[in-house]
């Protein structure tokens, strides 16, 4: 009885540490491990976007506004006003927290297509002010960013690192600085989760009424899981701008948005696991199918569409059940 | 006799231009089992929702242990110890059954956003407890062999005593049942009986809309029975079998 | 000063026009299916390419325009009965995504059939400019004001007139009960993407000479129709052509008073404020939750 009321937690996140470590070793050059780099970023938004979409059931259809916003806070006031990136990067993610915060309350009362739009048009505003403003951003033309810096430690993708005798490229200083970052952040996630704002979180998606007569203001709860889904954004937009060196306003507009939405439901809604998996395709897909040129657009269309109407909740969750399936007809066969 | 835990008095609820309850007073005294009875349409799960807090009334007060209730959220509710359950069943899917009772827990928890995001020993603690705790309702209210299964695979009949479960894990004073016995079989019905009984027993007031009539004369303490939004009768069982109105309503149509 | 005014408020009207016919798209299908069809701005990309390249092959116009219009209508029904039909009991963010996916797909098939740059399809009746009060008006503006008025009465017409129009409306109400009547409601569902699939060629033809035509479009102008659909309340086809009209006219207005930059961020600033004061839009009710 008292190891049936404990939950796993440790087996998915070694497993994953596990993935993250070995991984480096089969990858036979640094593209790729700037796209596993990339990957990672991608993932560790989506893990916080998915407490808000996954688990509390609100949609939001602008987080990339939060990324962009992030980034560019990093980028300006690094580069332009030669703040230490680490206090630019929690600056900003304290004003996005801000923001989130100030407008989740008005727009968390809405529901279904209604919140959607909402969001919509929060990221295409927050993208659009970026396009605009090019006295401050650089507009279109994007916006070249410092590399990231702890007391005056600058660590850039294109240098070299000596650390305890061994010898590593920035992008593999990168590599490992992102990797833990994405086991903090499933740790982070998981936490929250199994607890009692997780458990409030759920039961809001589950059956907000429900939660409410037991006490739980659920308005209270949906902003806050907005406001540390846009810190989770906003501080790997930071990450990311100075990983990348140059940011332009795509990484605030609706593109960018839709397809961390995308990962998520691809993925698996409610499943942290299964948002990663989600992250990795979403990254992966263009590469591969940008050898098919003209098509590629044709052919990412299909595929998310496909996906989508046979694996509606998602890649995660679906193969888990198939693999499960065969094991309860056994469990049930001992039981008769 | 000590101030009724619910007092409603003038209560009035127009959904364009229909009352749905039409000035309606009555009290509940504590530690009863109150049943509100009456034809489909009477108004019993619009007075629900008034008294809950779902609906905001067109007119009239409701005082919960002497205070007016009126204009507070649900949320506000359940701190000043009311708890409700639902006629069509509002079960967290998304969830396990443990967990769905552990939401009911939820106003015992104060933990920071900084204890929760790292887990901090005091929050595993309070996990561990809590889990122990809603096991212990669950194998009250007879769903102890669903204790890790998912809400979504489990039975219907299981489901409506889950939401007790839930209710009951709010620590309330007064507990609202709509419907409990909605498409339940005998057996279950039965079962479903005592544990009201059981809850009564344990101190916590039971208002209850049901159509089962038998259930309802069986354990009930006092009657309320609304027709077309308005009192019709209220008194005791015996009193109610009786009443040559509610007879004509039920009977005479 | 005032032909100033006149002129933003013709070419907001114009402008507004084509909005509404778009919004009135994600209603229709909003009211059948529940689905916000995030591929509805394909089908004015749709509506304009198709006029262009036929009307490069040599086809008179009114001919290139039916074509395209019946072509669009084919790709609506296509849509619905391979992507949303089997998808039916998926959340409303899977439909969103799946509907994403369609775009994206349309998108890429035009820029395959046809190509990636910018085209002008001539105007109707040529361009010699109206002078009214100071502010020029093009003929091409009054082809997209006169064919918005005769597709909104056809509609009206179509929906109160019409058993498939009540038929669809029944649907929209309770599907089942629809059923039961012996509506056949699949059927209803691919109509109704079909029409509004034709809405959306039938502005996307009228506005081209104007506005331009290219692969890409479609996304902008989608998003706009579903802005001017929530600005009403979605589901309220009076809201919807209010909406347009309301998005038009102050996106212009804002553009030639404000900053033309923050022209495309306007409908978006609109629909915030709408939203925070009006939850359910400006027509939208105010549905009590029943437990």
């Amino acid at each position: 009885m008292m190891q049936a009321l404990k939950s796993p937690r440790l087996g998915g996140l070694s497993a994953l540490s596990c993935v993250l470590i070995i991984l480096p070793f089969t990858l036979s050059n640094s593209f790729q491990l700037d796209v596993a780099i990339q990957v990672g970023i991608a993932a560790i938004v989506v893990v916080g976007l998915n407490l808000l979409v996954g688990f509390a059931g609100q949609i939001s259809l602008g987080h990339a506004g939060f990324m962009g916003m992030g980034a560019y806070m990093s980028a300006i006031l690094s580069g332009t006003y030669g703040w230490s990136p680490l206090l630019a990067l929690i600056f900003a993610a304290i004003c996005v927290g801000g923001l989130a915060f100030l407008i989740g309350g008005p727009i968390l009362r809405l529901k279904g297509h209604y919140l959607s739009m909402a969001t919509l048009g929060l990221g295409i505003i927050i993208a659009i002010v970026i396009n605009t403003e090019s006295w401050l951003t650089g507009g279109p033309d994007g916006l070249v960013v410092e590399p990231l810096s702890l007391f005056g430690w600058a660590l850039s993708p294109f240098d070299e690192y000596h650390l305890l005798g061994i010898s590593l490229s920035g992008t593999q200083v990168w590599y490992i600085l992102i990797a833990s970052l994405l086991v903090f952040a499933v740790w982070l996630a998981l936490n929250i989760i199994d607890s009692p704002t997780g458990r409030a979180l759920r039961a809001v998606h589950g059956s907000e009424i429900a939660a409410q007569v037991v006490g739980v203001n659920t308005a209270h709860y949906k902003v806050k899981v907005f406001v540390i889904s846009a810190v989770f954004a906003s501080v790997m937009g930071s990450l990311s701008a100075h990983y990348t060196g140059f940011i332009t306003p795509n990484i605030a507009g609706f593109h960018h948005s839709i397809e961390l939405i995308t990962m998520v439901v691809l993925g698996g809604m409610a499943s942290t696991y299964g948002v990663i998996l989600g992250a990795v395709i979403l990254v992966l897909l263009p590469q591969v199918l940008a050898d098919l040129q003209e098509f590629e657009m044709l052919a990412f269309g299909l595929i998310l569409m496909v996906t989508m109407i046979f694996m509606p909740k998602g890649l995660l969750p679906t193969l888990l059940n198939l693999l499960n399936k065969p094991k309860q007809k056994t469990t049930s066969e001992e039981a008769a | 006799m000590s101030t009724p835990i619910i007092q409603v008095e003038g209560l009035s609820k127009v959904f364009g231009g229909v009352h749905a309850i039409e000035n309606l007073s009555f009290s509940i005294q504590q530690g009863h089992i109150h049943s509100v009875i009456g034809p489909n349409g009477a108004g019993k799960t619009t007075l629900f929702n008034l008294i809950t807090g779902i609906y905001t009334p067109t007119h009239g007060d409701i005082k919960l242990k002497g205070e007016s209730i009126v204009g507070l959220d649900p949320s506000q509710l359940a701190p000043r110890g009311m708890c409700r359950t639902f006629q069509n069943l509002q079960i967290c899917m998304n969830m396990t059954a443990l967990e769905n009772v552990m939401i009911g827990q939820h106003l015992q928890f104060k933990s920071s956003l900084l204890a929760t995001l790292f887990r901090l020993p005091c929050v595993v603690q309070a996990d561990q407890q809590a889990r122990e705790k809603a096991a212990e309702l669950m194998d009250f209210v007879g769903c102890a062999k669903y204790l890790n299964t998912e809400a979504s695979a489990m039975p219907y009949g299981a489901l409506k005593r889950l939401e007790i479960a839930r209710a009951l894990a709010a620590k309330p004073d007064i507990l609202l049942l709509d419907e409990p016995a909605a498409g339940l079989n005998g057996a279950e019905t039965a079962e479903l009986d005592t544990l009201i009984q059981k809850v009564a027993q344990s101190g916590v007031t039971v208002v209850l809309v049901e159509h089962d009539m038998k259930l309802v004369m069986n354990i009930s303490d006092y009657l309320l029975v609304l027709d077309y939004g308005k009192k019709l009768a209220e008194g005791t069982p015996e009193e109610i079998r009786h009443n040559p109105d509610v007879i004509a309503a039920y009977l005479g149509g | 000063m005032l032909a100033e005014l006149l002129q933003y408020l013709f070419t907001g009207v114009t402008l507004g026009a084509t909005y509404a016919l778009v919004a009135l798209g994600f209603t229709l299908i909003y009211n059948a299916s529940h689905v916000i069809n995030f591929a509805q701005g394909e089908f004015l990309m749709i509506g304009g390419m198709s006029t262009f390249f036929l009307l490069e092959a040599g086809l008179p116009l009114p001919i290139a325009i039916l074509l395209s219009v019946l072509l669009a209508g084919a790709l609506g029904i296509a849509l619905q009965k391979f992507a949303i039909a089997p998808a039916k009991n998926a959340d409303v963010v899977t439909l969103i995504i799946i509907t994403i996916g369609a775009s994206i797909f349309l998108r890429g098939l035009a820029q395959l059939v046809w190509d990636k740059e910018i085209h002008a399809v001539p105007a109707f009746s040529g361009d010699t400019p109206l002078v009214i009060g100071g502010a020029t008006l093009l003929p091409q503006n009054l082809w997209v004001l006169g064919i918005s008025v005769i597709v909104v009465l056809a509609l009206v017409y179509f929906f109160t007139r019409t058993l498939t129009g009540k038929a669809i409306l029944a649907t929209s109400m309770n599907a089942d009960a629809a059923k039961l009547v012996g509506i056949k409601t699949q059927f209803i569902l691919m109509l109704a993407f079909a029409l509004s699939a034709i809405l959306g060629a039938v502005a996307g033809v009228v506005v081209a000479p104007i506005t331009f035509t290219a692969y890409d479009i479609g996304i902008m102008l989608g998003l706009k129709g579903f802005v001017a659909a929530a600005i009403g309340g979605l589901g309220n086809g009076v809201g919807a052509i209010v909406g347009g009209l309301i998005l038009g006219v102050t996106e212009t207005l804002a553009a030639g008073y404000i900053s033309s930059d923050y022209k495309d961020a306007v409908p978006f600033v609109i629909i915030l404020l709408i939203l925070f004061f009006l939850p359910n839009g400006l027509f939208g009710s105010r549905s009590t939750e029943r437990v």
